[in-house]
């Protein structure tokens, strides 16, 4: 009986609101969309990491002196924790300006999985602002003298580890969303995390830059990232709610 | 089928709901239910935990004690979102991008009604004009309209409204009764809270009084 009525009260809300219904399909273009007009509205702040990355990588051959040698040995990891660093300082506003005006208080209520919404965010932060970092890499390999060998390896392994990253700065952040100047609590609570999968990616460079099969540091990163998309974003999600809450 | 139907869920109920922070009571034990139609006024003063009340009803804080019903459904996210439709102190909006950019992005989580886009949302609460403008070059009271443009574009029948009088001039005032005047006219129903100080037009609307 009590179903009944509801199922009733159910069909004349779905006789009424004859517009256009939303779905979570939609949910993600919409949000994916809206953050590539918001990246193009801040370009030039995007363009800082980048930067960053060309400056510190064309300042090493000067400050450790032009031995090709030496640096073709030391570039694939110099240039993975170049990646690192320019990544960081974007992790920490990953959901600041959407919880201080009000749209993560209309993302909860929203019919939408928040760890869907989590995750679609995550994949729009990483190909403003991390993609274009691995794009630039022959430029930055070169610089470096890094072996051309080495090169797709190092790209295969950034385009594993940064997703990554990017999953786990987007826990840390959620988390620490709520707090005032957060970057150095976040870099602090990060570093711990990005340590094994820094030391897997320069596993698979080393191995690639001795001849050395470097296939199965690669799998363990490409299984982190599996497990990663699954669980960080309802991490996230758990954490986006506290955030509102607080 | 020969039974007649059951009287219909109302859209909210609260019952012996009471919110508490850091064992200091903020408000209740309040019972208290929303009809289709209906329009209810939370009343009080400042302090005296209007939008905490409002905040625990949208899930955004959990309630202390007590139970929240969705159309008759205890209260979770699946019997409230997509629901309820949260207009607070905070636009909502992201000041980079425009309103048609903002409201086009929330119809596409919520769901826009039919007949309605953002260009005709923002037509009706007066500020079409500003619609291609940068969110942050609109007015605090500007800022507000968008937010009732948002109520009028998306779906969801409960309309949670935290103090939907600040900021707005006497013809704002008369829009936001004259909106949610229409929205219970087609079978939603709206929770309003206000400091006392704007006369409500509905004069049936039921009032909770919050003592600070």
């Amino acid at each position: 009986m009590d179903s009944t009525a509801q199922s009733m009260t159910g069909d004349r809300i779905a006789c009424r609101a004859t517009g256009v219904r939303a779905n979570a399909a939609g949910a993600c273009i919409a949000l994916l969309r809206r953050d590539f007009v918001l990246a193009w509205r801040r370009r030039g702040e995007l363009f800082l990491p980048l930067l960053y990355a060309v400056i510190v990588t064309a300042l090493f051959p000067f400050a450790l002196g032009p031995d090709p040698e030496l640096l073709a040995r030391i570039a694939g990891g110099v240039l993975l924790v170049i990646v690192v660093l320019a990544m960081l300082p974007a992790l920490e506003s990953m959901f600041r300006a959407d919880l201080d005006d009000g749209t993560l208080e209309q993302w909860l209520l929203a019919p939408q999985p928040l760890a869907l919404l989590a995750l679609t965010r995550v994949i729009a932060h990483w190909l403003t602002t991390v993609l274009p970092l691995i794009i630039v890499m022959p430029l930055l390999g070169a610089l470096m003298n890094l072996p051309v060998k080495v090169l797709p390896v190092l790209i295969v392994t950034l385009l594993l580890a940064t997703p990554l990253l990017v999953l786990l700065g987007a826990v840390l952040s959620a988390l620490a969303a709520g707090a005032r100047r957060s970057g150095i609590l976040l870099a602090l609570m990060l570093l711990p995390l990005a340590v094994p999968v820094v030391i897997f990616a320069a596993g698979a460079i080393a191995g690639a830059q001795s001849g050395m099969p470097y296939i199965a540091p690669l799998t363990w990163l490409a299984a982190a990232l599996v497990m990663a998309i699954v669980l960080a974003p309802l991490a996230c999600a758990a954490a986006l709610r506290i955030a509102v809450e607080s | 089928m020969t039974t007649p139907p059951a009287p219909a869920a109302p859209l909210l109920s609260a019952h012996r709901l009471a919110f508490s922070r850091n064992d200091e009571p903020v408000f209740g034990p309040l019972d208290f239910s929303l009809g289709s139609g209906e329009t209810v006024l939370v009343e009080g003063d400042n302090g005296s935990g209007k939008t905490t009340l409002l905040r625990v009803l949208a899930g955004m804080l959990p309630p202390g004690t007590g139970e929240i019903h969705f159309h008759g459904e205890p209260a979770s996210r699946d019997s409230r979102n997509g629901r309820v439709l949260w207009l607070g102190h905070r636009a909502g909006m992201n000041e980079a991008l425009s309103a048609r950019e903002n409201l086009g992005f929330l119809a596409g989580l919520y769901g826009a009604r039919g007949g309605m886009t953002a260009a005709t949302a923002m037509e009706r609460v007066g500020i079409a004009a500003w619609i291609d403008e940068p969110v942050r070059t609109l007015s605090a009271g500007q800022k507000k309209r968008a937010g009732l443009a948002r109520l009028l574009l998306l779906q969801g029948d409960i309309w949670l409204l935290d103090e939907p009088y600040a900021n707005l001039d006497r013809r704002g005032i008369g829009l936001v009764n004259a909106l949610i005047a229409e929205h219970c006219a087609s079978g939603g129903g709206a929770l309003v809270t206000s400091h006392g100080a704007v006369r409500f037009a509905d004069p049936r609307a039921r009032h909770i009084r919050l003592d600070a």
